[in-house]
Formats: structure tokens, C-alpha cells, sequence
């Protein structure tokens, strides 16, 4: 596989990595999402197998990713539906959102910071 | 005529092309503004794409499983961020340790303040467990939500407006916290607001943007595992 650049061929990996993750997830039974442990997989192959630059996994990857905000849109619209809900809990869906951005934020940032200098 | 109408209301082609012609007008904005934070070509489709369906009045019921052809690429596509992770693999050993301690305690953090946060300012269960993936990258937010018990499409929202609210005042955020390094700004950046926050981050220099890029591969991985047990914690106070 490794300087292919059919970009077919990087699709098919990246659908066997998603398929292996959801077979391991359904037999081991662990909360975690299928593509998840897809992504693990194909890091782990791509570090084993270190393919060309120009590879098709690469350019499916790549292409994928350039419009990841794309494969969000149906599920985002969905807001259409939940109006109502997000009026009538205004408040903790507001105040929640930003004070726990803020806190995940400043937490990693101090941290990442904090332990480079000790 | 009134037949070829309910075929265009309720044909996935035109939905899928609706949605694309949203999201071709958003990249669109984007460019046009110069990379704008509020112009998400995300936010814009989405916008476009509500006043579409309330004007023809289709439900959200016939566009979603319309363009379930275009939400599939979803799963691959969060495979694919192995990818960034591969590139930047090498890059990595001054931070190694300070990344690998803040990005778990990050999206713990995330978590325990999402919900219990929902709790105290008085909603139910239900929004607290639906916010609680939030800082996840959307594809993974949405999986974890509809495993957890949460509303998915809700969580997808949530999930794109911290992603936004990081790409507008991220930045400014960490400066006046006084974070400079590149590679803490971008770990920050990308465990609380993943992709959008990403492209963010990337417009401040590449070295940030890779981390972003990097920490949100992490913090979803971290989310997935860690999510399920803080939910069984959290429900038993």
C-alpha cells in the first residue's frame, strides 16, 4: 500500500479502520465510539507502516478533514427542532456552556504551561 | 406541479443539495470576509439551511434521514484524524508529559463542569448529560450523547457553539490569562473547541494549529473513556 495514490484505496482504509473499531467496540463492549478506536488503529498502522506523502490514505484523510465542518450540518440543524428547549433553559444551557469552555480552557492552558517549566 | 413540489420537499437529491448549496455560501462568507470568526461556514449552512426548512415547511424528520448520505462521512472522517496525529507525532517530546497529564484532567474538567454547572443553574438530567460531551469534536460528541442517554442533535449543537464562542474569543482569552507558548495555546484551543476552534488556532501560526489539531484527537479519545464513568459518579451524588 504505501506510496499508492489511489485515493479509493485511502477511503478503504479509512472505512476497514472504522469497521474494525465498531466490531472491537460491539466484542469488547466498551462505551466508547466505533470511529474512535478506528482513529487509533489507523495511527497505529500508519506509524508501523509509515506510507508516502503522497498516499491515498493521506489525500481521503485530508480531503475528509479539509470539510469535517460539512458532516456536522445535518446534525446541527437539528436545532430547528430543540428552539424550544434552548428558550425555555436559556439560562443553564448558556451559563454552562461558556463557564465550562472557560474552565477546560484555562485548566490546560495552565497546566500544559505550569508542567513545562517544572 | 403540486406533485414535482412534494418530490423537491422530501427528495433526498435536493436535500443534499440544499445542504450543500448552504454550505458552498458559508465557505463562501468566509473567504469573502477573510476568515471572519463569527463567518463559519458551519453556522451559516445551518442558519440557511433552518429558514429553508421553515419557509417550504419540512420537518426536521424528512431532511434529516435525507441527508443521512452526507452525516455518513462522519465516522471516517473522525478515523482520519489520525492523520494530523501521525504528522505530528515527531514534534512531541518537550510536551509529552505536560500534554499527556492536561488534556485527561482538561476534559474531566469539562465534563464535572458541564453537568454539574446544568444541575445548579436548574436544568434536569437530561441537558446535564447532553452537555456534558460538549468539548469532544462533534462526530464523537453526537456518538457519546446518543451511548450516554443525551439528546445527539442537541449535543451536535452545543458541540459547534463552543467550538465558535473558542474561535471568537479564544485567543484573547489565553493572552490575558497569560498563556503564550504556541503549544499550550493550541492544546487549549483544541480540547474545548475541536475542530472550529482548530482553524483558529491555525491562523495564529501552524506550530499552534497542529497542536489544536492534535489535543482534540486526544480530548475526544479522553472524552470516550472517561465519559461513562464520570456519568455514573455524577448520577450517584
Amino acid at each position: 500500500m504505501d506510496g499508492n495514490r489511489d485515493v479509493i484505496n485511502g477511503l478503504m482504509w479509512l472505512l476497514l479502520c472504522q469497521v474494525a473499531g465498531e466490531v472491537v467496540v460491539r466484542l469488547v463492549g466498551i462505551p466508547v465510539p466505533g470511529p474512535v478506536v478506528g482513529m487509533v488503529l489507523l495511527f497505529g498502522l500508519l506509524q508501523w507502516r509509515k506510507p508516502a506523502p503522497a498516499a491515498g490514505v493521506f489525500r481521503a484523510g485530508d480531503a475528509l478533514l479539509r470539510h469535517l465542518q460539512l458532516f456536522f450540518v445535518p446534525a446541527g440543524v437539528g436545532v430547528v427542532t430543540y428552539l424550544a428547549v434552548v428558550r425555555d433553559d436559556a439560562l443553564p444551557i448558556a451559563g454552562a456552556l461558556v463557564l465550562s469552555w472557560l474552565a477546560g480552557l484555562l485548566v490546560v492552558g495552565w497546566l500544559v504551561t505550569g508542567l513545562r517549566r517544572g | 406541479m403540486s406533485e414535482t413540489l412534494e418530490w423537491m420537499r422530501t427528495s433526498p437529491v435536493a436535500l443534499v443539495a440544499l445542504t450543500l448549496l448552504a454550505y458552498r455560501i458559508g465557505c463562501e462568507a468566509r473567504d469573502r470576509s477573510g476568515g471572519h470568526a463569527l463567518a463559519q461556514p458551519v453556522l451559516v449552512a445551518i442558519v440557511l439551511i433552518g429558514v429553508v426548512l421553515w419557509a417550504a415547511d419540512i420537518d426536521y424528520s424528512t431532511y434529516r434521514p435525507g441527508t443521512e448520505l452526507i452525516a455518513f462521512w462522519l465516522g471516517p472522517a473522525t478515523v482520519a484524524l489520525a492523520i494530523p496525529l501521525h504528522r505530528q507525532f515527531a514534534r512531541l517530546r518537550g510536551v509529552l508529559l505536560p500534554m499527556l497529564v492536561a488534556v485527561p484532567v482538561g476534559a474531566a474538567t469539562s465534563i464535572l463542569t458541564a453537568y454539574a454547572l446544568v444541575r445548579l443553574l436548574g436544568g434536569d438530567d437530561l441537558l446535564a448529560t447532553t452537555m456534558a460531551p460538549k468539548a469532544a469534536t462533534t462526530p464523537v460528541s453526537i456518538a457519546l450523547s446518543e451511548v450516554a442517554g443525551g439528546i445527539p442533535p442537541l449535543t451536535a449543537v452545543l458541540a459547534i457553539a463552543v467550538g465558535i464562542l473558542g474561535a471568537v474569543i479564544g485567543p484573547v482569552v489565553l493572552t490575558i490569562a497569560r498563556i503564550r507558548d504556541p503549544r499550550a495555546r493550541g492544546l487549549a484551543l483544541g480540547a474545548t473547541s475541536h475542530g472550529i476552534g482548530t482553524s483558529r488556532a491555525l491562523a495564529e501560526s501552524e506550530e499552534e494549529g497542529a497542536f489544536a489539531g492534535l489535543s482534540m484527537g486526544l480530548t475526544a479519545l479522553a472524552t470516550s473513556l472517561l465519559l461513562p464513568v464520570l456519568l455514573v459518579m455524577l448520577r450517584q451524588l
